[in-house]
């Protein structure tokens, strides 16, 4: 980059100086909403700041005492595990055979699943169909209904034709059938897309609440996010217990809700900064290729 | 793709062919038709095998709730189910059209749409643009990996975040108002500023999100049309304008086009989890609607009818667009 070594301007250093501070602020305010919200779960209230003035740990201590929050992780880690490997497993197989071009009619079935991401029979249909299955009140009726994505699918099936036939040529000479390739060549190099699908479905099942709205009713068999809803949006008292006082000290309702949204958050922010940099590849593989 | 052009004739050869390899991207000088479709299929059982999971997937669960969409032209009734409940025609149309609520929705949905669309769209384009001159990598790293974390964060969460955020008594925008001596602005409950919380945190949420692609795409700009401008003597604004934003054209297209076609999808998350019954008149939308409705108020062919509506009328949208984009630079998606 020869234009790098040119000696700059004046107007150029101020132009820098100036993205560079709009670059702080951006980031800044993207950041503070959540700062805020630590703050308000310490029970700092009705202030500005940019460090906690108090630190008072009672809304920790009534949310990790909260039954619904525990019944909530233990749904939401359960739903995550199950319908991101069954996910990924439809997917990745469904991928593959798409991507062989000499699959039998490998165009009417890629057009079958590609229609699904422009048309959809709708929410009541759907909801009608989950009764009709007896889906209803069922774990199943949160994993089920997202199985397979046409857009993932399509991206992987990408990918796949992106590898060169002659690796698994041999293979097929040595007789090995397609599920062996599969499992034993096009998997092994593929880990990095593989990764980038999981991990979608999994922040995508960690974050899913309205399935679970509509189709369970029992609230102990409700998912974590239902139950902050419950807690931070409806303000139920049920779901929050809150009694304003515990031997740790006072606290607010604001606080506890503060501070149950923190929690369900924790494990979604600390995965953060090892699984963001999957999330873009993806990305950039799905709109180079897509 | 050149292996989606191949395809039609591979499944024709594939029947013709002796040896089990060897010809197999070969073209077959003789196709013959129809030749032993199921034949075919045994002979790839295994891929086929691979696939059934996905297709039966998508046939129950996709496809299956389709043929329900008729109960909009029904009067659907529990104990008789979709396909014996009696026909109405077009009565639940008829009724969406003339009553007041619907008309009030629909006008909100677009509203609402039209100005994300008007902000939220260019905003990823514009930080990409910026953040991309930032020179100093670590920096431009952690600017950009901060930028995308609300996309991570679910709207019950940023709902709960934004409802104490934006609260009239503690929340800190209205700390300031008061503090400079102004009366605190209850931005969830006031009609008059319901839309602008949805369209800032909407983008607050998707900028960063939004411009990895844009990133993408301008790394893969030849950098030298940078250095013959550089001779040329244009400035940084100069090459921002005239060589990053034109290369990035064709993916712009592409994002506008799936936009344009989201503007009656609306974003249901944040406003289910944003809104309350003083904002119902500027905050309603389709997707809303439909969910209330039909599954709170059980007016279940009525809502299919809204969400009928609601589907064709995306479905419509993306086909313009794409057409629109195709006559003005052949960057359309198909």
């Amino acid at each position: 980059m020869a234009y790098l070594s040119r000696r700059r301007t004046k107007g150029e250093v101020t132009f820098e100086c100036v993205n560079g501070f709009v670059m702080v602020l951006l980031s800044f305010t993207t950041l503070y909403p959540f700062l805020f919200l630590i703050f308000q779960s310490l029970g700092n209230s009705a202030s500005i700041s940019f460090l906690p003035r108090e630190f008072e740990t009672a809304a920790y201590a009534t949310v990790f005492k909260n039954s619904y929050i525990w019944s909530g992780f233990r749904n939401t880690i359960w739903r995550t595990a199950v319908g991101t490997v069954l996910s990924v497993l439809v997917t990745t197989s469904g991928a593959y055979a798409l991507s062989k071009t000499w699959f039998p009619n490998r165009r009417f079935w890629t057009g079958f699943i590609v229609f699904t991401m422009f048309f959809s029979g709708g929410l009541i249909p759907s909801y009608l169909l989950m009764k009709g299955l007896g889906l209803y009140n069922s774990f199943w009726a949160m994993i089920l209904p997202g199985l397979c994505s046409a857009y993932n699918l399509t991206i992987m099936r990408n990918f796949f034709m992106g590898i060169p036939n002659e690796l698994e040529e041999s293979a097929k000479i040595d007789g090995a059938n397609d599920i062996q390739i599969m499992l034993r060549i096009v998997v092994p190099i593929s880990l990095p897309i593989i990764a980038t699908i999981s991990l979608w479905n999994a922040v995508g099942h960690w974050n899913a609440w309205f399935d679970c709205m509509i189709y369970i009713t029992e609230p102990r068999n409700q998912v974590l996010q239902l139950i902050l809803r419950h807690i931070v949006i409806e303000g139920t008292s049920q779901y929050m217990n809150f009694t304003g006082t515990m031997d740790t000290g006072t606290y607010t309702p604001e606080a506890v809700k503060a501070a149950s949204t923190i929690v369900a958050t924790l494990p979604i922010l600390l995965a953060y900064p090892f699984i963001q940099k999957y999330f873009v590849k993806g990305v950039i593989v799905g709109s180079l290729k897509g | 793709m050149h292996q989606n052009v191949n395809s039609a004739n591979i499944f024709i050869q594939e029947s013709n062919r002796h040896q089990p390899t060897a010809d197999l991207m070969r073209p077959s000088p003789v196709p013959k038709k129809k030749p032993g479709m199921l034949h075919n299929y045994w002979k790839n059982r295994y891929l086929v095998l691979l696939l059934l999971p996905a297709i039966i997937f998508f046939a129950i669960f996709c496809y299956g709730p389709m043929p329900g969409v008729i109960i909009a032209f029904k009067d659907y009734k529990f104990r008789l189910g979709i396909f014996k409940s009696p026909w109405v025609g077009l009565q639940n149309f008829r009724m969406l059209f003339s009553i007041k609520s619907f008309g009030e929705v629909f006008r909100n949905t677009l509203i609402i749409s039209v100005y994300k669309l008007l902000t939220g769209f260019p905003a990823p384009i514009l930080f990409a643009l910026f953040l991309n001159e930032i020179r100093q990598l670590k920096f431009k790293k952690a600017v950009q990996t901060i930028s995308y974390l609300p996309h991570f964060v679910s709207w019950v969460v940023l709902g709960g975040l934004f409802i104490q955020f934006l609260s009239p008594s503690t929340g800190p925008i209205n700390v300031i108002l008061k503090s400079l001596g102004m009366n605190p602005i209850f931005f969830l409950g006031d009609p008059k500023w319901f839309r602008s919380v949805l369209v800032v945190t909407s983008m607050w949420k998707g900028f960063g999100w939004g411009s990895i692609v844009y990133l993408a795409s301008i790394t893969s700009i030849d950098t030298q049309l940078y250095d013959a401008a550089d001779i040329d003597g244009a400035g940084r604004f100069r090459k921002m304008w005239s060589i990053t934003l034109p290369e990035m054209i064709p993916v712009i297209t592409i994002m506008l086009i799936f936009s344009v076609g989201g503007i009656v999808g609306d974003d249901f998350d944040q406003i289910f989890n944003l809104y309350n019954k003083a904002v119902y008149s500027v905050g309603d939308v389709l997707g809303t609607y439909i969910y209330r409705v039909g599954l709170v108020d059980m007016k279940y062919s009525f809502s299919a009818a809204v969400g009928l509506f609601r589907n064709a009328i995306s479905f419509a949208l993306v086909f313009l667009a794409n057409f629109v984009a195709n006559r003005v630079n052949e960057y359309g998606i198909w």
